[in-house]
């Protein structure tokens, strides 16, 4: 490009003046690299990433690479190596580095209150509802709630986020009021960014739930899991009609509160597999813009009626990608939506920035990113850990409101060992593996299908999950420009 | 375009060995005495002179010649100068019988030189670079600070590397800060001073709210921006003052001059700045101006504006998906792609901006910049200049 056209004067040196001294070499910065197909995948600490043909690699981690090498210049802008022209890179990445680990310094953000274990509903995928009228046993006391209150504030962080959970938290409505105000009388003085989300099958909604919800800004969380009979076949209620309930609720919400305000989840089941174009549908019908592919968790009654097993990961992965495809075509066609996974796993490849989700951290998010309170005051390091104590496992059970201190909990011994076995930087297979900066860890996960935190990867579906998905997408981004360019609208620093 | 300064001013009755003086512009004789001892007196006829007390003012500018002794420091105008109006501030200098303007109050924005030295020797300077001595210049700066209104929105310190100034520099921002607190401060530099910490954190200690640095980038590619600005190491430096400056939370706005050294990466420049520098304020993506070096190397840099319109357009919608914010300047609206418009803005300064004939009778003329009016910009520009017909409904509106 810069071949002279026009010599410059003889002021001005040319460019090749400012190039790397042909006898100097190059220095490399630490990656690591997969194959992806064809071509190699290769990914440093910060989450930049490029691809490579197999002589390029071999020439490049050789030092070899020639500077006239097409791929040089990208190699250097990517920070995977450097050269005598500028060492600014070791500083960038530092920077890079630190602000992909800027929500560990922040601490606990969400909390869960399970203000009750009752529900209208039997999922089976579920553990931990209950179908009773007994108040007493099964909801949260508002002795246990202040508690809680008091151990939500003790986090440093600055922004705070309650989630109420349940069973059917709106079963137990008067207590979510309760702490709502509670909340917001402390943070008065706290001034904490302070954010209320009810999880909830919509059921119970009514204009004091909404009334109270416009009041004090709390959103919503819901499952819809498709169609009618696909919804209530997955989410079974006395009268099967919790799709109706379900839908009616959406838009409820979003005519009183606006669209926003509603999100909703989605779980994968044997029965979801062969219908995911139905489902977006009914996504798309609801006005929502955008869907959660969720697999079946292995907790629960998943694991109990064997449900988790009932497909293995590449059919989930068929379902993922027919799912994908036909959202790229609706996007296509002019309407944005938007899959929440993938987004997560864009924001990683695509931006310097940290994602808030709990499952794809390093450290993990367990206790120090999101932590549960049980309707019976156990204090537990995530919600799956809290379903594996009602299987019988308290492994992730970090003590009880009532008997224990912050500090006690906070420095469970339990806790500790599964977050320092969390860091993939130094896990078996993750600390060389390219996908790691996409991925996090999931001690929980690992503990309940491998008896240990940290897994042997190649039996580990959360691994597999990771590089394909990262796979399928960071192909489209490489090799389909019309869909990268949607894609690329998914992601919001 | 409008003069800044003009040597063709006729000095009449100063002692012999005056000094330069920085004065504001006033056209009130009747001004208290006390204030009236530093400012200039400026009146249009020989009637002004019976009214207030003009002897109250250390010299007094003519807008007419005066046919006889007028009794104290006189300097008669050049009619370039005669738009100088009340607040404006110039510097008066008897022995080159000069009057530089350095303040105009109705100007949008106002630019003030703190040294023509640089470190840099950048193919394209609109400014080029002079190794002298002129610290003088900062005390000329210190003193119009003083006396700019209040009220004034923002002003710019350039160069030459302002932070070549050293302490100068430094009493520049504090003195902005302690006298012009509500005024925005744009300092042109191209940041490698700050690749030492301690000045980065020293200049953030000035807390001068309204502080931001414009910060040129050319490359993602270290010998590719060291080339552009002729200076080895310059990227690296200027890359790390940026990491120091971003991590005292100083305001930066990027800037990228487009020409036919960088057009080809600017879409990799963007992606490098929406990866390594979110912090910074905007990007500003600029087109030549072609006057000092870029008018003598104006064949190596030239590139016509119309085939880089893809690059532009890539650079601008990838930073805008990063949420970086994106500037487009001197760009006319004619030559750059549609998606880019909105981003364009009409930033020459209005004293040195003209059009074309081929401008009459564009609907956008009011949106565009134009062209400089300096050096060549209106003899070389792009073949693609056309006027922009008004769309459809707006002709029925």
């Amino acid at each position: 490009m810069t071949a002279d056209r026009a010599a410059l004067p003889k002021a001005f040196a040319p460019f090749e003046a400012y190039q790397r001294d042909a006898e100097s070499t190059y220095t490399l910065l630490p990656f690591n690299f997969a194959q992806l197909d064809h071509r190699y995948l290769l990914s440093n600490d910060a989450g930049d990433y490029c691809l490579l043909q197999r002589d390029e690699l071999e020439a490049l981690v050789t030092g070899r690479l020639p500077m006239s090498a097409p791929a040089y210049e990208g190699l250097r802008a990517g920070h995977f190596l450097y050269d005598e022209t500028s060492d600014a890179a070791l500083d960038l990445l530092a920077v890079k580095i630190r602000t992909k680990h800027a929500a560990v310094r922040n601490f606990t953000a969400l909390h869960l209150f399970v203000v009750t274990l009752r529900c209208d509903y039997s999922c089976p995928y579920c553990q931990v509802s209950r179908q009773t009228e007994d108040r007493q046993a099964f909801d949260m006391s508002e002795e246990t709630a202040l508690q809680g209150l008091d151990f939500v504030f003790r986090s440093p962080s600055p922004s705070i986020k309650i989630e109420f959970q349940g069973g059917e938290p709106l079963l137990n409505f008067s207590l979510i009021r309760f702490i709502v105000e509670k909340a917001e009388e402390r943070n008065r003085t706290e001034q904490r960014d302070l954010r209320f989300v009810i999880a909830t099958n919509l059921t119970f909604l009514n204009d004091e739930v909404l009334d109270f919800c416009e009041a004090h800004d709390i959103d919503f969380s819901t499952s819809l899991d498709g169609p009618r009979q696909l919804h209530d076949r997955n989410r079974p209620r006395p009268g099967k009609d919790g799709h109706h309930w379900t839908r009616e609720g959406i838009r409820r919400i979003r005519d009183r509160l606006g669209p926003d305000r509603v999100a909703a989840l989605m779980t994968t089941t044997e029965a979801s597999l062969g219908q995911p174009q139905d489902i977006i549908d009914e996504y798309l019908e609801a006005g929502l813009r955008a869907v959660f592919l969720r697999p079946l968790s292995p907790y629960g009654f998943a694991i109990k009626t064997r449900q988790a097993e009932k497909y293995d990961f590449d059919r989930f992965f068929s379902f993922y990608r027919e799912a994908m495809e036909y959202i790229l075509e609706v996007n296509h066609d002019g309407v944005a939506f938007r899959e929440q996974y993938s987004t997560l796993v864009l924001t990683k490849l695509l931006s310097p920035f940290p994602i808030g989700y709990v499952d794809l951290q390093s450290p993990a998010g367990i206790g120090i990113s999101a932590i549960v309170f049980n309707y019976d005051g156990g204090v537990y390091a995530s919600d799956e850990g809290r379903m594996l104590a009602e299987m019988g496992d308290d492994t992730f059970r970090l003590g009880d409101l009532h008997k224990d201190t912050y500090e006690e909990v906070m420095l469970n011994p339990t806790l500790h060992q599964a977050l320092e076995q969390s860091l993939t930087y130094g896990a078996p297979e993750c600390h060389e593996c390219a996908f790691q900066p996409y991925c996090g860890s999931d001690p929980v996960y690992h503990h309940a299908t491998q008896g240990d935190w940290v897994g042997h990867k190649a039996y580990s579906a959360f691994c597999e999950r990771t590089k394909a998905i990262t796979s399928y997408l960071i192909r489209k981004l490489e090799d389909n420009p019309r869909d990268a360019a949607v894609l690329r609208q998914w992601v919001h620093p | 375009m409008i003069q800044l300064r003009s040597r063709r001013c006729t000095f009449i009755e100063w002692p012999d060995v005056a000094e330069p003086r920085v004065l504001a512009v006033t056209t009130n004789p009747r001004c208290p005495l006390p204030v009236a001892q530093e400012r200039l007196l400026i009146v249009d006829s020989p009637a002004d002179l019976d009214v207030g007390r003009p002897r109250s003012f250390p010299a007094v500018a003519f807008r007419y010649m005066p046919s006889g002794p007028v009794n104290l420091p006189g300097v008669v105008l050049d009619p370039d100068l005669h738009y100088l109006g009340e607040g404006d501030v110039v510097r008066v200098n008897p022995a080159k019988t000069e009057v530089a303007v350095l303040f105009r109050r109705r100007a949008r924005y106002n630019g003030l030189l703190v040294t023509e030295r640089c470190n840099s020797f950048c193919l394209m300077c609109s400014q080029p670079p002079r190794q002298i001595d002129d610290g003088y210049l900062v005390n000329d700066i210190l003193r119009t600070i003083e006396l700019m209104p209040r009220e004034t929105p923002a002003f710019g310190i350039t160069g030459g590397e302002p932070t070549l100034a050293g302490e100068g520099f430094f009493s520049i921002v504090r003195h902005a800060r302690n006298y012009l607190p509500d005024t925005e401060l744009h300092v042109l530099t191209n940041g490698r001073r700050f690749a030492d910490a301690e000045l980065a954190q020293r200049l953030a200690a000035q807390k001068h709210p309204g502080l931001r640095l414009g910060i040129p980038l050319y490359s993602d590619q270290p010998d590719r921006h060291d080339f552009v600005v002729q200076a080895r190491g310059a990227y690296d430096e200027t890359l790390k003052g940026l990491l120091n400056l971003g991590a005292h939370g100083v305001r930066i706005e990027l800037r990228v001059v487009v020409h036919r050294h960088t057009f080809e990466r600017l879409p990799k420049l963007a992606e490098f700045i929406a990866r390594n520098l979110p912090f910074v304020e905007h990007v500003a993506l600029m087109g030549l101006e072609l006057t000092g070096f870029a008018k003598v190397n104006l064949d190596d840099l030239w590139i016509d504006p119309y085939h880089y319109q893809q690059q532009l357009a890539d650079a601008v919608s990838i930073l805008r998906k990063a949420c970086v914010p994106v500037f487009v300047f001197n760009h006319q609206l004619c030559v750059v792609p549609e998606s880019v418009r909105p981003f364009c803005v009409a930033s020459i300064s209005d004293w040195k901006n003209d059009y074309l004939p081929e401008c009459s009778g564009c609907s956008a003329r009011t949106e565009c910049g134009g062209f400089f009016s300096t050096g060549v910009s209106l003899a070389k520009h792009s073949d693609f200049i056309r006027p922009l017909l008004p769309a459809p409904d707006a002709v029925a509106g």
